[in-house]
């Protein structure tokens, strides 16, 4: 679903997919729907991963990460930590994921976004502020149900002039 | 970097760069971690990220800020109006009740002069609106729009209409971050209205309700019983509302009560607060005061008939604990 003919991806649209990512996770819901809100910068951080590992791997998935640290309040370098991990394997699977169809490659994000959870769930832990909340994990499916829309229209907006 | 079909470097990544990568990568974050968790070091990263966030932050709040204005200027007529006769109506109480307010104070003062002790009241408050942002779902905490550029302090009290609200966890420049009392990391020292019993009122992570752990079986506390601040601690100015109680379960087998009390700020409602300054004179227990609190649980069970004898200064002044007097 990303193979865009000609990608044309300037750091200008880097920053603005980030900035609209990060957005998205403070943008106020419904007290409900709080928990099923998905993860928007790791599956921009993904996206960026599978598309270009070389300009936006690891260092970006480490920014991206800080700056939600700094958004959310949380712990400072914590989603660095997690982002960086779960770029690290899609960077190594790179070829494999690009190549899945569509349920195969959800069901690969899923993977990586419940590692994801799991590593914030486990820091939080260690840091002496556990959510045993079972509602955290809501998240991860419902992440991964948006990643190829997510991934659509990211690759449409790559594919513009 | 438009195009990277004809990039010459080597198609597959990974080998050692990718990983010596992410270890130096994962090492800083860690480091990051362990220097903002244990001591706090990183102030002026935090207030760089916090000035980067807060236009995107005031950017997302501001449209929803701007719908419900424009909800609120829509109202109708009649809600206008009905608004208006309650108003009218609440005005007459709060002037009633203002009559003696005067003379209240003012013999409080010279009370509080006999026994040597001082006031402690708000000296000064600052109006905050609260941003219209989520962060994280599992805590309970806001942002408002103010911060050190105003003179905000991490640790300063915050009220609103009804009750106190929480406090300020972290200040950048131009923000400041607030623990509600209803976040699971928060807990306040209160005492009951009533009775003068003081506890500490922790959070549960859900708005409504706050529980109250460390109450001996026989304490005297009922459903309905006004929670207030007891000013322990230093951080919340004494004597203002901060619950209700709204269960009390006595389960014989347990040696504690299993209180519930809903807190009366309006935590997830209100738009705006208030930022307090006090004099927050650090509260040093009375010798002769502390034993007999400390005896507090008694051995007796009918506890209303048994309290007045048993604890005098809590009896005598219910919103002043005995270690208030300095």
């Amino acid at each position: 679903m990303m193979h865009g003919t000609r990608i044309n991806f300037g750091w200008g649209r880097v920053v603005v997919l980030t900035v609209i990512a990060l957005a998205a996770t403070v943008v106020p819901l419904p007290e409900l729907l709080e928990p099923f809100r998905p993860n928007f910068v790791a599956l921009t951080v993904l996206w960026f991963c599978l598309l270009s590992p070389r300009l936006l791997g690891l260092s970006y998935a480490w920014i991206a990460g800080l700056a939600l640290d700094g958004f959310a309040g949380v712990l400072l370098g914590q989603h660095a930590l997690t982002l960086t991990v779960i770029a690290y394997v899609a960077c190594k699977l790179r070829l494999q994921i690009r190549a899945f169809p569509p349920l195969q490659q959800s069901a690969v994000i899923l993977a990586l976004l419940w590692l994801n959870e799991f590593l914030l769930f486990w820091i939080d832990g260690v840091a002496g502020h556990a959510i045993t909340d079972w509602r955290r994990w809501i998240s991860v499916p419902v992440s991964a149900a948006f990643w190829p829309l997510v991934a659509g229209l990211y690759a449409r907006y790559a594919a513009r002039r | 970097m438009s195009s990277h079909e004809s990039d010459p470097r080597p198609l597959l990544l990974g080998g050692p760069a990718l990983g010596l990568r992410l270890l130096v990568l994962a090492a800083m974050a860690a480091g990051l971690m362990v220097a903002d968790h244990r001591q706090h070091r990183l102030a002026a990263i935090r207030d760089a990220v916090a000035t980067l966030a807060y236009p995107i932050q005031w950017a997302i709040s501001t449209p929803v800020q701007a719908f419900d204005a424009m909800r609120k200027s829509l109202a109708t007529k009649t809600n206008v109006e009905a608004e208006n006769v309650k108003l009218a109506s609440d005005n007459l109480v709060l002037r009633l009740k203002l009559l003696r307010f005067d003379s209240l104070e003012q013999e409080n003062q010279r009370l509080r002069a006999a026994r040597e002790s001082s006031a402690r009241a708000v000296q000064r408050t600052l109006v905050a609106e609260i941003l219209r942002v989520d962060l994280d779902p599992f805590r309970q905490r806001v942002l408002v729009n103010k911060g050190t550029r105003a003179g905000v302090f991490r640790g300063q009290a915050v009220i609103d209409a009804s009750g106190i609200f929480g406090q300020v966890t972290r200040a950048g420049p131009y923000s400041a971050e607030i623990i509600l009392i209803s976040d699971p990391e928060h807990a306040i020292p209160v005492q009951v209205n009533r009775t003068g019993a003081r506890s500490i009122a922790l959070g549960t992570g859900r708005s409504g309700l706050l529980s109250l752990p460390y109450l001996p079986q026989n304490t005297d506390v009922i459903v309905g019983d006004l929670l207030v601040s007891s000013g322990l601690g230093g951080v919340y100015p004494p004597g203002y509302p901060v619950a209700k109680v709204t269960a009390v379960e006595r389960d014989p087998g347990q040696p504690l009560l299993a209180v519930e009390a809903e807190p009366l700020a309006g935590l997830d409602r209100v738009p705006e607060v208030l930022l307090v300054w006090f004099d927050s004179a650090i509260v040093e227990p009375e010798p002769e005061a502390e034993p007999e609190a400390a005896a507090q649980p008694q051995p007796v069970t009918p506890a209303p008939a048994q309290a007045p004898g048993d604890a005098p200064p809590q009896a005598a002044e219910p919103t002043l604990p005995p270690g208030d007097a300095r």
